[in-house]
């Protein structure tokens, strides 16, 4: 999109009509902060950034950049990893941190109604009195807003048992690009007509702007308790996984590490993982207490027959902390070993975590580039995170270039290029790799009766045919697909 | 039974020729929900032939059938493995169909614990209005690759696609379930079930019905047993009652009268509507048998926060569906068009305008 086309000055102009000069940003060193998201690969200043703080207000951005034909990027906290948020040009950004309240807590009906500036996890913390909490907890839960979880579907450590974003929301208030304002889903369990709550749910800022939450509370556990395995071969940890849950157990979390992000944690956080082991599972039983130690007797007996070297269970909560601390604290202790690095994140059939990690480990090696695995491995959710150093001539190029193909190789075994980050502008070509032409199609109709004017975060997360089509001599469709020789579903 | 078979090619066929003489079509399986829904008489698209369980991974914890499967063949192929549905759908016959259950958005007195039909859906294959095959979702548990158009197609009562295939999350059925029961009436009822649902207990299911309060547990068998201890009640197996509350089998649902299906936040106090009401869902959907007129009816339940579908019975010719706005009308009249551009699909079945 050309920028240029937008008269700066008249649309601040408009904007200072109903929004103070604070929410009002349009200097290039007041628009800097906002230029990317938690993908900084990918950088650009909107034109305008506004700040609204009731839904009065962002009606009225709306109606105005829908009269003057303005794009507009919603942006919550800004941590997004697939540059959702990322500002146009020509466009204006419109952010809801100042959306920032907790509006009421209901304890009978164990629901929370919140702004969507509200930090995820300030909504645990609110509800922590009730006993009761927000399930879904991305890494970036101090961070993160409620409105960009919905807007992702964000996963979290415990979804394998407590579900994503989707699972654990009622209703939301949004409005829509002219301004009108809709109630989607409903304080009960379920609402009249088409499932919207869905569809508005991972949408990516592209139908409408969530503008208010209604989220499910859960009781907190009465107990839980970790259980560390490792295993000198990452194979055997793959298949445990598929062991625990065969055998009937739903564990709150489950997660895996490879030897490189033991180690590189283990020096960050001095978590006390066993540094030579190729791979280790954490497994958290959650519950009551008579639940909890029926499973832990269960998965211990398990793990041994999975033919691991050493079944920890931590003593005590400061133990358990501890070895949380290693997984939460993976990407800041990559960070602090190497210059760069990228996270990726693709799902695949937990059946073929051996021969993805194989690969990627081939790939890796091909490219001269490290990739680390630590991963959600319950729901077969990856996240394959590439080392590199920005400042080196062409390493940013051939980065993206082995993350494409990291995605293709898990489309290729039955999976998706995206889990929980979504697809941004990041994964935006990876997307003619996963669906073909009709699918496309569809989404763009969807697009088009929420947005037909295409002013919501156009350009982001579903490509145009033409730009498929321009790839179409990369990625092969049909008759031919990437890694051919892998076994398919 | 009748043999596994790929019947998509000429169900697509079928639809692109209705789309083009713009002839409506009622999509049928099993024929068990026909009650559900407004009236319709359009020509008959039998799915029942595309059946069959396309790919099933109990270590995955994925079944993957086509949407003329009976959801008791489904059911059984889970029980082997010691796998279940956790949405727990009620069949309505046992002609009941993988589709049809997907469609209406069926799901039974486990639903408040273990959450809906959509939130197990992870993929669908479909026919859109125009006959044109369409695949969303996938297989795997997390996906946000373009719109969720799987779990959109969950309760749009066939109006948006044909489903052809369906892929679901199944779950491991727990080790031991158990019933406790307590004499209490309705108000009461509606407390403690929310006054538990609050606390970490292994619940999978709270019914009241007949000044009963029902309460199922399900879990590890110490965990039940401690839920038990804690809960106090009068305990049993009960696994028969669940089965008829949730087949409507139940006295309660023996009828003629029109019979309302009131979905409610779970805490709301008994309403003050004529007739009897059964709480399941832990007090989130309340059975209303009543003659009362729809006018007295739905204000009661929208001022609550909740809707009210005219479940059985009563004029299927009106809005069996709770009423939308214009502007959330318009946009479902928008969004159907994007699926079904010439309206064949089940025209009129869930409201008049789509
Ligand atoms: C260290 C780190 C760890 C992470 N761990 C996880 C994890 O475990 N699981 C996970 O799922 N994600 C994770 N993420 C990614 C990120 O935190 C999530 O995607 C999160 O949901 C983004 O929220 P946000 O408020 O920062 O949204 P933003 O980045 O501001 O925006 C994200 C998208 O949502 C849109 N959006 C935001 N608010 C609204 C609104 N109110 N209405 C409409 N659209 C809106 C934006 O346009 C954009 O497309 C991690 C990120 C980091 C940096």
């Amino acid at each position: 999109m050309a920028s240029g086309r937008v008269d700066r000055k008249a649309l601040v102009a408009e904007f200072r009509a109903f929004l103070d000069a604070d929410s009002v940003l349009h200097e290039a060193e007041d628009l800097a902060p906002f230029e990317c998201d938690g993908l900084t690969a990918y950088r650009q200043t909107p034109l305008v950034a506004v700040l609204p703080e009731t839904i009065d207000q962002v009606q009225q951005v709306l109606r105005v950049c829908s009269a003057r034909k303005v794009p507009v990027v919603a942006r919550g906290a800004g941590t997004g990893l697939s540059g959702g948020a990322l500002p146009l040009a020509d466009g204006v950004l419109l952010v809801l941190a100042k959306f920032n309240r907790i509006l009421a807590i209901d304890t009978a009906n164990r629901t929370a109604r919140v702004q969507p500036g509200v930090r995820n996890l300030a909504i645990s913390e609110a509800a922590a009195a009730y006993g009761l909490y927000y399930a879904p907890d991305p890494s970036s839960q101090i961070a993160c807003s409620i409105g960009g979880n919905v807007a992702e579907n964000a996963g979290g450590l415990h979804c394998l048992k407590y579900g994503l974003t989707v699972h654990n929301i009622l209703e939301l208030e949004v409005v829509m690009v002219d301004g009108e304002r809709l109630t989607i889903g409903a304080q009960s369990l379920d609402a009249a007509g088409y499932d919207l709550l869905a569809l508005l749910t991972g949408s990516e800022g592209l139908l409408a702007v969530i503008v208010e939450i209604t989220v499910k509370l859960l009781p907190k556990p009465e107990c839980a308790r970790l259980l560390l395995a490792a295993f000198d071969d990452v194979a055997l940890a793959g298949a445990a996984v598929g062991k625990i849950v065969s055998a009937g157990i739903i564990p709150g979390g489950l997660e895996m590490m490879d030897n490189a992000a033991i180690r590189i944690t283990d020096d960050f956080v001095h978590a006390g993982y066993p540094t030579d082991a190729a791979a280790i599972l954490l497994c958290e039983l959650d519950g009551t207490e008579q639940e909890v130690d029926d499973q832990l007797a269960l998965v211990s007996s398990l793990m041994s027959e999975c033919g691991c070297t050493e079944v920890r269970v931590a003593a005590d909560e400061a133990e358990r902390q501890r070895f949380w601390a290693g997984r939460k604290n993976a990407f800041p202790a990559v960070g602090k070993i190497s210059p760069d690095y990228y996270c990726m994140d693709g799902t695949i059939p937990r059946h073929q975590l051996p021969t993805v990690l194989t690969r990627t480990a081939e790939l890796s090696q091909e490219y001269g580039l490290p990739v680390v695995n630590v991963f959600h491995a319950g729901d077969g959710n990856l996240h394959p995170l590439i080392l590199y150093d920005a400042s080196t001539e062409g390493e940013v190029e051939r980065v993206e270039e082995l993350g494409g193909k990291i995605l293709e190789l898990c489309v290729a075994v039955g999976g998706t290029i995206t889990g929980e980050h979504g697809v941004g502008v990041e994964k935006i070509d990876q997307m003619c790799v996963q669906f073909a032409a009709a699918e496309l199609q569809h989404f763009h109709a969807v697009k088009n009766a929420f947005d037909a004017g295409n002013l919501l975060n156009p350009g982001k997360a579903v490509p145009t045919l033409t730009r498929c089509a321009e790839l179409g001599g990369m990625h092969v469709h049909g008759g031919e697909l990437p890694f051919p020789d892998i076994e398919r579903f | 039974m009748a043999a596994d078979r790929d019947a998509s090619t000429e169900l697509g066929e079928r639809v692109q020729r209705a789309a083009g003489q713009g002839t409506p079509l009622d999509i049928v399986a099993g024929g068990s929900k026909g009650f559900l829904g407004r009236i319709t008489q359009s020509e008959t698209l039998d799915v029942s032939a595309h059946r069959g369980i396309l790919s099933y991974e109990p270590s995955e914890l994925v079944l993957t059938a086509r949407a003329g499967t009976p959801l008791a063949e489904i059911e059984d192929a889970l029980a082997v493995s010691g796998q279940m549905l956790a949405f727990e759908p009620p069949h309505f016959g046992p002609s009941a169909t993988l589709g049809g259950t997907v469609a209406g958005a069926l799901s039974g007195p486990r639903r408040p614990y273990a959450g809906a039909a959509r939130d197990f859906v992870l993929g669908v294959k479909i026919l859109s209005g125009e006959g044109r095959p369409l695949s969303f979702g996938g297989q795997v548990m997390k996906n946000v690759a373009g719109y969720d158009v799987s779990r959109l197609m969950v309760g749009a009562m066939g109006t948006l696609g044909v489903l052809l295939e369906i892929s679901l999350k199944v779950l491991p059925r727990p080790a031991r379930d158990a019933t406790v029961t307590f004499a209490m009436d309705a108000p009461a009822a509606i407390e403690a079930m929310n006054a538990w649902a609050g606390k970490p207990l292994p619940l999978s299911g709270a019914y009241h019905d007949e000044d009963r309060l029902h309460v199922r547990l399900s879990g590890t068998a110490g965990g039940v047993d401690r839920a038990i201890e804690r809960l106090g009640g009068e305990a049993g197996d009960g696994s028969e009652r669940w089965r008829a509350l949730r087949e409507h089998t139940l006295a309660f649902f023996d009828t003629e009268l029109p019979l309302w299906r009131l979905s409610l936040p779970a805490a709301t106090p008994p309403l003050a509507l004529p007739g009897q009401t059964l709480i399941d869902w832990g007090g989130a959907l309340r059975w209303l048998k009543s003659d009362a007129d729809v006018s007295r009816i739905r204000p009661a339940v929208a001022e609550v926060g909740g809707h009210a579908t005219l479940y059985r019975n009563g004029d299927r010719h009106g809005d069996v569906f709770h009423p939308l706005t214009s502007a959330m009308l318009a946009l479902h009249r928008r969004l159907k068009a994007s699926f079904d551009p010439k309206g064949v699909l089940n025209r009129g079945r869930m409201y008049p305008a789509l």
